[in-house]
């Protein structure tokens, strides 16, 4: 039962293009549960295992060997703030999991630094998810996730790990960092599924 | 005082804007009268709702800058260009406006009134408003714990409480007030502009160590803290408060 | 330059959980045994989550997040938490 503030109206919201409870912004805030990783291309690795427990690994250069694709997508952030028209430059998953054997239906993104994301296997195939290294035109920077981040702009921004170091096929879901305190499981924005129960 | 914790979660309290000031071209004191506080310890802050029409909300934490005082306390806010707080807070609000917060909190960062020992503050920017707080209750304390303040700010004009530092340092005996310029000095200053360094720090005084307390932005109070390592005092008595990259 | 917040940031949000304040409590870190004030905690805010790293060894101290009417807490990284309680 709290007051009302004379006059305070807060940041513009309710854009009919953004996601209920999202507000537009023009900068890129910058969340982290640790230390900006600092990792350099030379040791850079990405990891696919699957629940069977075969490995497949990319350097940098076999991973920018592979083929890229430009994404525009809009971004939502589960602290309310949306940025619409960002530009990346990533790898699709789907190029990354083409040669896994897996019946698996769940995967774990882990990052360097230690977090991790869980994600039904089919949100992060046909199209809807890329390891990405460059946002609007330059190298992702450290602090944004680079050299590489997980893209999957359909959900929350949380699940779009970043310095993401692998991906874990998995047989059972098993909730990561932060959807084992209180974050949603899937976290789809448009019905605002931000925490448990929502 | 009381020293004893108030038990209990914390919880919102209503009380009325009764006074506002400004202290320079971006900060603002504002006294908020509240029926239901009891006072506090010096170095607290208390957390800042505001609630639009529609119920939108937003929460921001700021230092208390007064001494302890039942049913009164004052805020010092700094003006953020892009803040989504700090503004309504230093240009619009008015007294008798309504006004929304939630504490005091914080149990580590404070100064014990009836603590005689020497206390070494080191400020920067706003970070002087929880420091301004343990000077102003030293005073009102009637105490003589010999208090020094070093107060970092980018040029005079943003100085906080520039007058009643001058005059508190006049007037108290064991209060020492030293600034440092970094963007521009007064008139006459002896040195020109420039950082705080470790040559500007009292060295720790093993006999007497004081108890520090540093904030500010969290650059300033990372390198401050490297600095008063460097010059002798122990960790375990340095206690900081990072504002974040913006200082508060 | 380091992006953290020092563990009084976190003296409001436990303050909704606990009836007394933390950041004095002494946490030794279930990692590497060092204790510290959770007011000297490294605390990374990634709201609406919270996360406090010891300040010795970087491990995770404790986590929280925070919604309007509830909150969720991990403590599995501190090992002991020793409280002052008022004297009589």
């Amino acid at each position: 039962m709290s007051i009302v503030s004379p006059g305070f109206s807060g940041r513009r919201r309710g854009d009919q293009k953004l996601p209920p409870g999202q507000y537009l912004v023009t900068d890129f805030p910058v969340l982290s549960a640790g230390p900006t990783p600092r990792v350099d291309t030379g040791s850079w690795q990405f990891r696919v295992t699957t629940e069977t427990g075969q490995v497949r690994d990319w350097d940098w250069a076999a991973f920018r060997a592979l083929p890229d694709e430009e994404i525009t997508v809009d971004i939502h952030c589960v602290t309310k703030w949306s940025k619409l028209t960002t530009h990346w430059r990533g790898v699709s998953v789907d190029t990354l999991l083409e040669q896994a054997e897996t019946s698996a239906q769940y995967v774990l993104a882990r990052s360097y630094g230690g977090y991790t994301t869980n994600l039904p296997l089919a949100d992060v195939r046909d199209g809807q998810a890329w390891i990405a290294f460059e946002y609007e035109g330059k190298p992702l920077a450290a602090e944004h996730g680079g050299p590489a981040r997980l893209l999957v702009p359909h959900l929350y921004f949380w699940k779009s790990a970043k310095w993401v170091q692998g991906i874990d096929l998995m047989p059972t879901d098993r909730p990561g960092f932060w959807e084992s305190l209180g974050y949603h499981n899937y976290g789809d924005p448009w019905r605002e599924q931000r925490y448990w129960g929502d | 005082m009381a020293r004893a914790a108030v038990l209990g979660r914390l919880s919102w309290q209503q009380g009325t804007v009764s006074e506002i000031h400004k202290e320079t071209a971006a900060a603002t004191s504002i006294a908020i009268d509240l029926p239901d506080w009891s006072g506090h310890l010096p170095g607290q802050h208390v957390d800042v709702r505001l609630t639009a029409a529609d119920g939108y909300s937003a929460e921001r934490s700021y230092s208390i800058a007064s001494a302890p005082e039942r049913g009164r306390v004052e805020l010092t806010v700094q003006r953020l260009p892009d803040g989504e707080v700090s503004p309504y807070l230093t240009e619009t609000l008015q007294p008798g406006y309504p006004f929304e917060l939630r504490g005091p909190i914080g149990g580590w960062f404070v100064w014990d009134p009836a603590s005689p020992g020497p206390v070494l503050l080191v400020a920067g920017g706003s970070g002087v408003v929880p420091l301004m707080s343990m000077i102003r209750s030293r005073a009102a304390a009637g105490s003589h714990a010999p208090f020094q303040l070093l107060y970092s700010v980018r040029g005079p004009a943003d100085a906080l409480y520039a007058a009643e530092l001058a005059e508190r340092q006049r007037q108290a005996t064991g209060l020492r007030i030293d600034y440092v310029y970094t963007r521009t000095v007064p008139d006459g200053w002896p040195h020109p502009p420039g950082r705080l360094t470790a040559a500007m720090l009292p060295r720790a005084d093993d006999h007497e160590p004081p108890a520090v307390f540093v904030c500010g932005p969290t650059g300033f109070v990372e390198a401050v803290a490297n600095l008063l390592i460097q010059v002798g005092h122990q960790p375990g008595v340095i206690k900081t408060e990072r504002f974040g990259p913006s200082g508060g | 330059m380091q992006t953290y917040l020092d563990g009084n940031v976190l003296a409001g949000p436990l303050g909704e959980v606990f009836a007394v304040d933390l950041t004095s409590a002494m946490a030794q870190c279930a990692s590497c045994g060092a204790r510290a004030a959770i007011g000297q905690a490294h605390v990374y805010l990634d709201n609406p989550g919270a996360v406090a790293r010891c300040p010795s060894c970087g491990q995770i101290l404790l986590r929280l997040v925070r919604t309007a009417d509830r909150a969720w807490l991990d403590v599995r990284g501190i090992s002991c938490l020793e409280l002052s309680l008022p004297g009589e």
